[in-house]
This record gives C-alpha cells, structure tokens and sequence, in this order.
C-alpha cells in the first residue's frame, strides 16, 4: 500500500448526500475491467452524458478540477455496495482524499486499506471548505499533524483511529499484520472448538 | 453490568484486543459468490496464500451468472472467468462450491441460512454489503471489502472497531398489505441512510417477535441501507423451528449445546443502547421510494416531495438530481405512476414467504400489456419449492417470465438489465443510479406491491386491489 503523508492540491466539490459506490464505479466494470484502468470509468454516469460525450456542466469535468487529489463530497459518501473497485477508481482517477460528514462504513475500511483517507468533519466545515475550494484554493491535508489547511483560514483538526493512522502512515500490510498473530488464533480456535463444536463443520468428531 | 445482544454476539469472537474499541476478531463463516469470492481465490493464489479454514468457508455463483432457463455458468460470457474462477479456486482450497442446478446454490444470503450454514451467534462474512441479511437468524453477520475477504479466508480474523448498539423496536400490528419491506423502508426514510452509521442495529419489538424468520432476513437485509453494518434480530422458537433439520445445523447433543447457547443471545431487559427509536407499525401505509437513495421512501398514497422540503443543503442538491433522473414531478401522486418492468427477486425478497405473498395477490390476474414481469427465485432450493407449491405456475399463468436462481435485475451485473429510461417496480434493495441498467429507474417496494405493480401496469396500493 501506498503511504499517505501530506498531500496539497485542488478539492472538487461534489456536495450531494449519499452518493453510492454504484455511482462511483458501475458493475460491470467489475466483471470486464483490470483494476488498474477502472479510473477511466470513475464516476462515469455523472462525467457522460447518454451519447458518450462529456459533460460540461458537471464539475468532475471542469479544467480546475481534473487533477484534483483531493474530493469534498456530501453526508454519507460511498454508501451501499461493498465493492472495493470504488476505492480503485478513485485512486485510478488521482483521488487520495475524500472529506465528508460521515462514510459508508465498508467504504471507509476499504479506503484505509489502499491508502485513500477519508476523512470526517462537520457539516458546517465541509461546507465552508467546499466554498474555498471552488474559488480555486489549495487545500492541504496532512496526516501526521492531522489537519487541513486552506491557505487563508485557521487549520482544522481531524481524528483517525490511531490503528488506521500508522498504517496509512507507514504503508502497512494488515493481512501480513493479522498473519504474524496467528498463534493467538490456533489457540482461540482449539478453545473455540471444545465451546461450540457445532460451528467446526467437518471438524466434529 | 447489563449487555446488549451487540456485546453477547461480538464479545466472544475477540482473539485479541487492540485497544479503544478495536479487536481482532474471529471469523466463523465465510461466504463467497462469483463477483468478490472469484477475485479473492486469485489473490490467495497470486500471493501463495492458503485458505486458514476451509471447513467454515462456502461459495456459491450468483451475481455474474444468467438466470435465463437453461443458463449454464458461461451463458453470459464476461462472467464465465468468474464462474470458473470461483469453482476452481474453492476446489483448489476445499471450500465447499454449490453449483448451478444444484439445491444449495443460490443469492448467498439466500442459500447460507437455508442451508443452515449461518447459524445464530456465529460471525458471517461476505464480499457483500447485504450480508446483514443473515442477522435475521441472529448471526454477526456484516459485508467486508476485496481486501478484508483475503485476509478472512487468509487469517480467519478481521481487525474491527466494535460497533455501537442501536435499537429499532417496531410494536403493533402492521395494517393488511403492509409487510417488513414497508417497515424497514418507512424507517430508512424516516431517519435517514445513515442514520446507523457506526451502529448495529437489533431490530426488537412485538412487531418482530411475531414475525416470520425470513421477514426478519428482510429487516436485517436493510439496515446496510440505513448505514449500520450490521443487523441482527435475537433467535427465539421461530429461530430455532426454522433451522431445525437444515443440511449443517447440528443434530440431536449437539443441538441441545448450541440451543442452550443460543437462549442466552438476547439483550437485557435494562441493557443501555447508544440510541433507540420506538415505531408504531399500525400507521405505517405500503411504502415505495420515489428517489435514487432508500432514504427516499414514501407512503404509496403520498405526493412525490419538492426539494424545498428537503432537510438540508446536500439533501435538497440530490432530491433535484433524484427527481430529474426519475422523470417525476413533485406534487404528483406515486400511485399510478406507469412501469414498464417488474422485478421480484433478490437477497431482500426471494425466498419462498415472498414468492409466496406476490403469487396471492397474482392469482386469477394477469400482467398489464406492455409490463415486463421477471419472478427470480434466490435459490434452487426456493425455486423447486415454489415449482412444487404450485407458485410458479401462478406467476407463468400471470405472463411472469419465471427464472433461474441469481441476483439478476437487482444488480444488473450479469447482463439483465432493466432499459434506459425504463421503470421498474422492484423488489430489490437499492434504487441507486443506474442500479438495474444504466438510466433505468427503480422504484423499491414489497413483493405484494410489486405484484400489484404487475397487473395493473402502474405503482398501485395493493390494499385497494385486494378490496
């Protein structure tokens, strides 16, 4: 996984509330797509219009805001499917921070998984940021001081479980992570199977 | 100290605890389908990674597979690699795989429980947001990314914060025509689609209590659509008369094990919840959504909303956004509202009480000219069940097109699609942009309303049908 530091640059304003992880990617990219080229195809039912053609009139499309590393977004952002291809799309798409109210829960670990930083703040904050950044500021979000800046205002603070934080900061592996403790797993399993043998199928007897 | 169902489900399968909330946490059951479950098997492979248990892991296709009578696991081309890669990773690993035509396969949340896989107080997993389903038997049950499914079937353990106890009790006696669809649609757009952010939610009350287990799956199979994670109902008798003589239940001394566990899943009379919402059922009319969130739900002899009654700034942007996507126009009544498609199916409604339910209110009816109407059983098992019940012929005799297990038109992601620009009552649950097909428009409802929706060609409250 890719670490995240402290990255500045444009913020792109999509402030409608619960935009799905349908939205973000659709289906079928999941079926017929590499992972590595699902950033063409982020967003895309917002970014086209029915004939193909881009559309002008959303913001994803505006010239300020193509490269922008960072996405502003609404109340519950990546709500609904599991699917970690939305995360993939982002990333592919140059997103590695989004800034909203509150996530979809499978989104956010998702997202820490592959160095894409949610992070939470109130509504009113969102908003405020939203409005800078549209004028064309830079925001900064910075991860080991756990804050962002705009160029003009006071920096605001963040909160990230702690877990999270050092494994986005020093791109750690979970899984290598979890396999490192299985010792403590062999030994719940051995007490586990004595407890509630009914759930070792296969296994009984 | 008093405990919630929440703690006396989680609390157990903590292998080691990290600190503020945080745990790794055991996994007893993991779930895979042909979308994720596929992808996983080949990033075990690429990694050189083994299956840590393969006794407690199960796969099944139902997503990227057709659910056109006489489909085979290539039928729809893009999805075959899936199909096959999914078959041939489980037989690599010993996981267990239940094939197309086999009783058994099916919509994973569908065949787990009916197999007797998922058993209450086990923790579930599945690359799946809708694995709350299973909370329905009163398992732990929640959907996890690519990445958490490697490491499940890698480590059997997850790293997790434990989530905060909410509580939804529904009391009273729901009016005719009104099912656990409508309950859990009301509540959605009630509080909200994140209202359970950060929560699992135990649905509780005389409601829930006197309802039937598979409704129970319906309640739990939304409360990813209210934010929570996880939805969990306790076990009871009903539980307990549903599982018994499942194919992986346990028997005779085992049973009485488990069951003397399983009477102790419940919350305590003066258990504390981070938050609890009382409902009264009896006002709740048959609910449909108007919009593109499950949020936006409203009485079927209600008016289409205007975005100036939107609670707030980013609301009112996507109610705008929502209601020119749907083609609808505020102040105007959802009932009569033309469809050109209906959908009965998916991990929310199509298990045999469903089938069930749109079969009585299709009997001695037919499907209005001009509507396609797809009846898509969630397992094999269901559909040889509604095949012998006599149901299937019900929806044929209707001019339902009557199909092969899958997830199908819910998610479009094995070339069914509802057309763009079309209309489609749904029994699914999600009504997302471009959910069923790109452009198509989704409006949720139960399996009855649905059915309604099928013989007279337009959103219809079924409580006037039935009169």
């Amino acid at each position: 996984m890719t670490p995240f530091t402290t990255i500045t640059g444009p913020a792109v304003p999509l402030m409608r509330a619960n935009v799905d992880t349908d939205l973000i990617i659709r289906i079928e990219r999941l079926t017929g797509t590499p992972r590595e080229s699902l950033g063409a195809f982020c967003f895309e039912a917002l970014r086209f219009r029915a004939d193909g053609s881009e559309d002008p009139a959303c913001v994803l499309n505006r010239p300020a805001f193509r490269q922008a590393p960072i996405l502003l977004a609404g109340p519950n952002f990546g709500c609904g499917s599991s699917r970690e291809g939305a995360v993939w799309a982002l990333i592919g798409a140059g997103i590695r921070c989004v800034i909203a109210e509150s996530f979809g829960e499978i989104f956010e670990a998702n997202s820490f998984r592959n160095g894409l930083l949610p992070v939470a703040l109130p509504r009113e904050v969102v908003a405020a940021l939203a409005q800078a950044a549209s004028a064309g500021a830079a925001l900064t979000v910075d991860l080991v001081a756990r804050q962002v800046r705009t160029p003009s205002g006071e920096p605001t603070g963040f909160t990230v479980p702690p877990l999270r934080r050092a494994a986005l900061l020093e791109g750690v592996d979970e899984l290598a992570q979890a396999l490192k403790r299985d010792p403590e797993v062999a030994a719940w399993q051995m007490r586990d199977r004595k407890a509630r043998p009914w759930i070792w199928l296969g296994e009984e007897g | 100290m008093p405990a919630t169902l929440i703690d006396r489900l989680w609390d157990p399968h903590v292998v080691a605890d990290l600190g503020e909330g945080w745990a790794l946490l055991h996994i007893d059951r993991v779930l895979l389908h042909d979308l994720s479950g596929w992808r996983a098997m080949e990033e075990m492979r690429e990694r050189g990674l083994p299956v840590r248990s393969p006794a407690l892991a199960t796969a099944t296709p139902d997503h990227a597979v057709s659910t056109a009578p006489g489909r085979t696991g290539e039928s729809y081309a893009p999805g075959a690699r899936l199909w096959s890669g999914l078959r041939d990773g489980a037989a690599r690993n010993d996981v267990r795989f239940f094939d197309l035509g086999v009783p058994g396969q099916g919509i994973v949340h569908v065949m787990g429980p009916e197999l007797g896989l998922v058993l209450p107080g086990a923790s579930v997993v599945c690359g799946d947001s809708h694995t709350c389903t299973n909370g329905g038997l009163g398992a732990l049950a929640f959907g996890i990314g690519s990445s958490e499914l490697v490491q499940a079937l890698a480590t059997q353990v997850l790293t997790l914060r434990k989530p905060g106890a909410m509580r939804v009790r529904f009391e009273g006696t729901p009016a005719q025509g009104v099912t656990a669809k409508d309950l859990v649609l009301h509540l959605i757009g009630r509080l909200g689609a994140s209202a359970a952010t950060g929560h699992a939610v135990e649905f509780a009350g005389s409601t829930v209590r006197t309802m039937g287990v598979e409704a129970r799956m319906t309640l739990c199979n939304m409360a990813v659509e209210l934010g929570a994670r996880f939805g969990v109902v306790a076990p009871d008798d009903a539980t307990l008369a549903w599982l018994a003589g499942r194919p992986f239940a346990p028997r005779g001394a085992l049973l009485d094990r488990a069951i003397a566990a399983w009477r102790g899943l419940a919350s305590d009379p003066d258990a504390v919840f981070a938050r609890e919402v009382a409902i009264d059922v009896a006002a709740i009319a048959p609910t449909v959504t108007w919009g593109t969130s499950p949020e936006h739900a409203m009485p079927v002899d209600g008016v289409v909303p205007s975005p100036d009654a939107a609670p707030d700034a980013a609301r009112r942007t996507a109610w705008m956004a929502a209601l020119d996507y749907m083609g609808l126009t505020p102040g105007a009544p959802i009932a009569g509202t033309p469809v050109d498609w209906v959908f009965i199916g998916s991990c929310t409604n199509s298990r045999i009480e469903d089938l069930r339910a749109a079969a009585a209110v299709l009997r001695g009816r037919a499907v209005a000219p001009g509507v396609q109407a797809w009846a898509v059983p969630g397992s094999e098992s269901v559909k040889r069940q509604a095949e012998a019940e006599g149901l299937a012929a019900v929806f044929r005799g209707a001019g339902f097109a009557w199909r092969e297990p899958g997830c199908s038109l819910c998610v479009a992601a094995n070339g069914e699609a509802v057309p763009p620009g079309a209309r489609c009552a749904s029994t699914s649950n999600r009504n997302f942009v471009g959910r069923q097909g790109k452009g198509a428009r989704t409006h949720l409802m139960s399996p009855a309303m649905a059915a309604a929706a099928a013989v007279t060609g337009a959103i219809a409250d079924v409580r006037r049908l039935a009169a």
